[in-house]
């Protein structure tokens, strides 16, 4: 039977995914994979052929008698044909190292792993040994792509040198961001990557025992996790004896409970303990003293998905591609009021508007563009004059934001960005863990002052102790909850000083 | 639509004792006890606390401080509603406004026919294709009023 392919990825999911593949059956043999990304087309099946595969999206339920009459399973024309999806302009503009095979292999299926280049990172690794796998992943330029953008080689040593006994290798995969969707991918769509790369932090690092930490939210990538966990257990990827070499590791899964601010690390390492999520001060480093105290190296998905590619193509490959000190690529997670929403892979250096404008197409509402908040809830909004920001740690941080780790969230002109500010303080306040100050307290008080700014209450005086206290959160703040929450309400007052003044105006009128 | 156990000492002990070796125990086992009773009851936590030497109040600390965690069982369905900033800037506060108004609920409440709990959610990662929800765990994208209603009513 011909071979088609439909996404099993949860967006894929959220728009009938399951109802197209259950079509299928008995017309095809139906291969769940990951999502390519394209989310406006999707769910988008493919179908192999002798040429390749074709795409066909997005697919309804109700479209499949009509594309099977058409011979959509010799990849006859229909219009909702696309053709082959590396043809699609939005992929054949991307560099894929890290989503290589997402959208592509059975994400459940360690021989498609294997023939799609998987393992060729940790065999190199283990020839190579701990002391040269850091010095390839210091040598290829990588950075957190949780947000903080700490180089991973650097980490990596810190935690290899910090002394003998148990060490930990954590996965941050509660990926809170608003706009952000990469990890879930990820572990959705090629959970192996992940499996390997951590392997070989742990090699690197001396570790023996992995966590992943992912959120609640994502049941989907949970279960595709643990799933892949079983597998790479029963087929000695991970266990006593990793691949028949020397090195022992394991990964054991385990799910947050709806805590924003367990994304931040410590208090992620408090919450595997089994205690409240609270953030705990640095130092110690938890390359020192991390989980349950021991030396500890805790990375994004993204980043240890992105190893095996550095291990096997070489740091070289790797470094060659981006810009300034952001070296490699990172995937931008393109979202909210966007046409072409999707995730989009790419060396560092993109402008702004180029990922706003030219990939996604600009709102789905039709409206003009207003503002677009990069790098989640604690990320600026910046106008269309700030588009021709590039996409890079420092340029973002020279602006007065950051990039977080990649969502970009559009907004049309019908934003309202007193309103963002206000619930950027409110959500500082739900989700602060209350450890110190400035952040559960100054959150309070931040939502009360922009309440009484949009009455039209004293505004003027009310601005200027906002200012003030996002001053004293920015410095006072013990991690980036409370210390971060400040760009996006400066960014709105900075950028859009108007919408502050709305009932001001009326009052004079 | 889930299927929730009544709460018993001895389911709960039991479940208790199938945690007790991990590392950090306590959030696995908070999770196996929700997924059991459909919330973490009032009467567990001194079970807790005695299994892993904490004092009740600590125990009671770790579960107060997760969204996640309930206190009462929720309806035969759940709604989680993402009411984060991607979503927001495709309608969804609109959309919740008009959830609430139409199941008659605030935030975390339930129907008064025991039908729906409506919780909200601060991101699904469904952020290419908002307004989304989790349905009794199904996700569900580019929702709008008739949308929502119509799976609501499929699943009633």
């Amino acid at each position: 039977m011909t071979r088609i392919f439909v996404p099993r990825d949860a967006a894929a999911l959220a728009l009938g995914a399951d109802a197209v593949a259950a079509a299928l059956v008995g017309r095809a043999a139906v291969v769940r994979t990951g999502s390519r990304g394209l989310f406006w087309l999707e769910p988008m099946v493919e179908v192999e052929t002798p040429e390749g595969r074709i795409a066909y999206g997005p697919v309804a339920a109700s479209d499949v008698p009509g594309l099977l009459a058409a011979g959509m399973l010799q990849g006859a024309a229909h219009p909702l044909r696309l053709g082959r999806p590396e043809e699609l302009p939005f992929l054949a503009r991307q560099t894929r190292f890290t989503f290589a095979r997402c959208g592509i292999t059975d994400p459940l299926s360690l021989d498609d792993y294997r023939a799609h280049g998987g393992l060729q990172g940790l065999r190199r690794a283990l020839e190579l040994g701990p002391v040269r796998i850091v010095e390839e992943v210091t040598k290829s330029g990588l950075r957190g792509r949780g947000g903080a953008g700490f180089p991973t080689g650097v980490k990596w040593k810190t935690t290899a040198e910090a002394g003998g006994g148990q060490k930990y290798i954590v996965c941050n995969a509660d990926e809170g961001d608003s706009g952000t969707y990469a990890d879930r991918m990820l572990m959705e769509g090629d959970p192996f990557s992940l499996i390997e790369g951590m392997a070989i932090a742990g090699i690197a690092a001396g570790a023996t025992k992995g966590f992943v930490y992912t959120r609640s939210e994502y049941p989907h990538a949970v279960a595709t996790f643990d799933a892949a966990l079983a597998i790479a257990r029963g087929e000695g990827l991970l266990g006593a004896k990793l691949l028949n070499s020397g090195y022992a590791f394991d990964i054991e899964q385990r799910v947050g409970a709806g805590a924003y601010v367990c994304g931040e690390e410590t208090s992620l390492l408090d919450s595997l303990e089994g205690k409240r999520g609270q953030v705990r001060a640095k130092p110690p480093l938890p390359a020192h003293k991390g989980l349950f105290g021991r030396p500890t190296v805790v990375n994004n998905v993204i980043t240890l998905a992105s190893v095996p590619f550095v291990l096997s193509a070489g740091a070289e490959a790797y470094q060659a591609i981006g810009f300034g000190r952001s070296r490699g690529t990172m995937p931008i997670q393109l979202a909210g009021n966007l046409r072409y929403a999707g995730l989009f892979e790419a060396g560092f250096g993109l402008t702004l508007g180029e990922l706003v404008n030219d990939i996604g197409g600009g709102t789905r509402s039709g409206r003009p563009v207003r503002a677009v908040q990069v790098g989640g809830p604690l990320g600026a909004y910046f106008p269309p004059a700030l588009f021709d920001t590039k996409f890079d740690y420092e340029a973002f941080a020279a602006r007065d934001g950051l990039i977080g780790h990649g969502g970009v969230v559009v907004f049309d002109d019908t934003v309202d960005l007193a309103r963002q500010a206000r619930f950027a303080m409110e959500f500082c306040a739900a989700e602060s863990c209350g450890k110190c100050t400035p952040c559960r307290i100054g959150s309070v008080r931040g939502m009360e002052v922009i309440d009484r700014i949009m009455a039209g209450d004293r505004v003027d005086a009310n601005l200027e102790l906002l200012r003030d206290l996002c001053h004293t959160m920015k410095f006072g703040s013990l991690c980036a909850l409370g210390g971060f929450i400040p760009y996006p309400v400066m960014s709105a007052l900075t950028h859009f000083p108007e919408d502050f003044r709305a009932l001001q105006k009326v009052a004079a009128e | 639509m889930a299927d929730y156990e009544p709460w018993s000492e001895t389911r709960g002990a039991e479940i208790i004792a199938a945690h007790i070796g991990q590392d950090g125990a306590a959030m696995p086992m908070l999770h196996a006890v929700q997924a059991a009773f459909g919330c973490v009851p009032v009467a567990v936590v001194p079970m807790i606390a005695e299994a892993l030497n904490l004092t009740r109040a600590e125990v009671h600390g770790i579960v107060s401080f997760y969204h996640e965690f309930r206190a009462h069982p929720p309806g035969r369905h759940v709604l989680k509603l993402c009411r984060a900033e991607a979503c927001q800037s495709l309608g969804a506060d609109a959309l919740a406004a008009h959830l609430r108004r139409r199941l008659d609920v605030d935030w975390h409440g339930t129907t008064h026919d025991g039908a729906v709990t409506l919780e909200p959610v601060f991101c699904l990662g469904l952020c290419a294709v908002g307004p989304s929800a989790l349905l009794d765990g199904r996700p569900l994208g580019r929702l709008d009023p008739a949308r929502i209603e119509a799976e609501l009513d499929a699943v009633a």
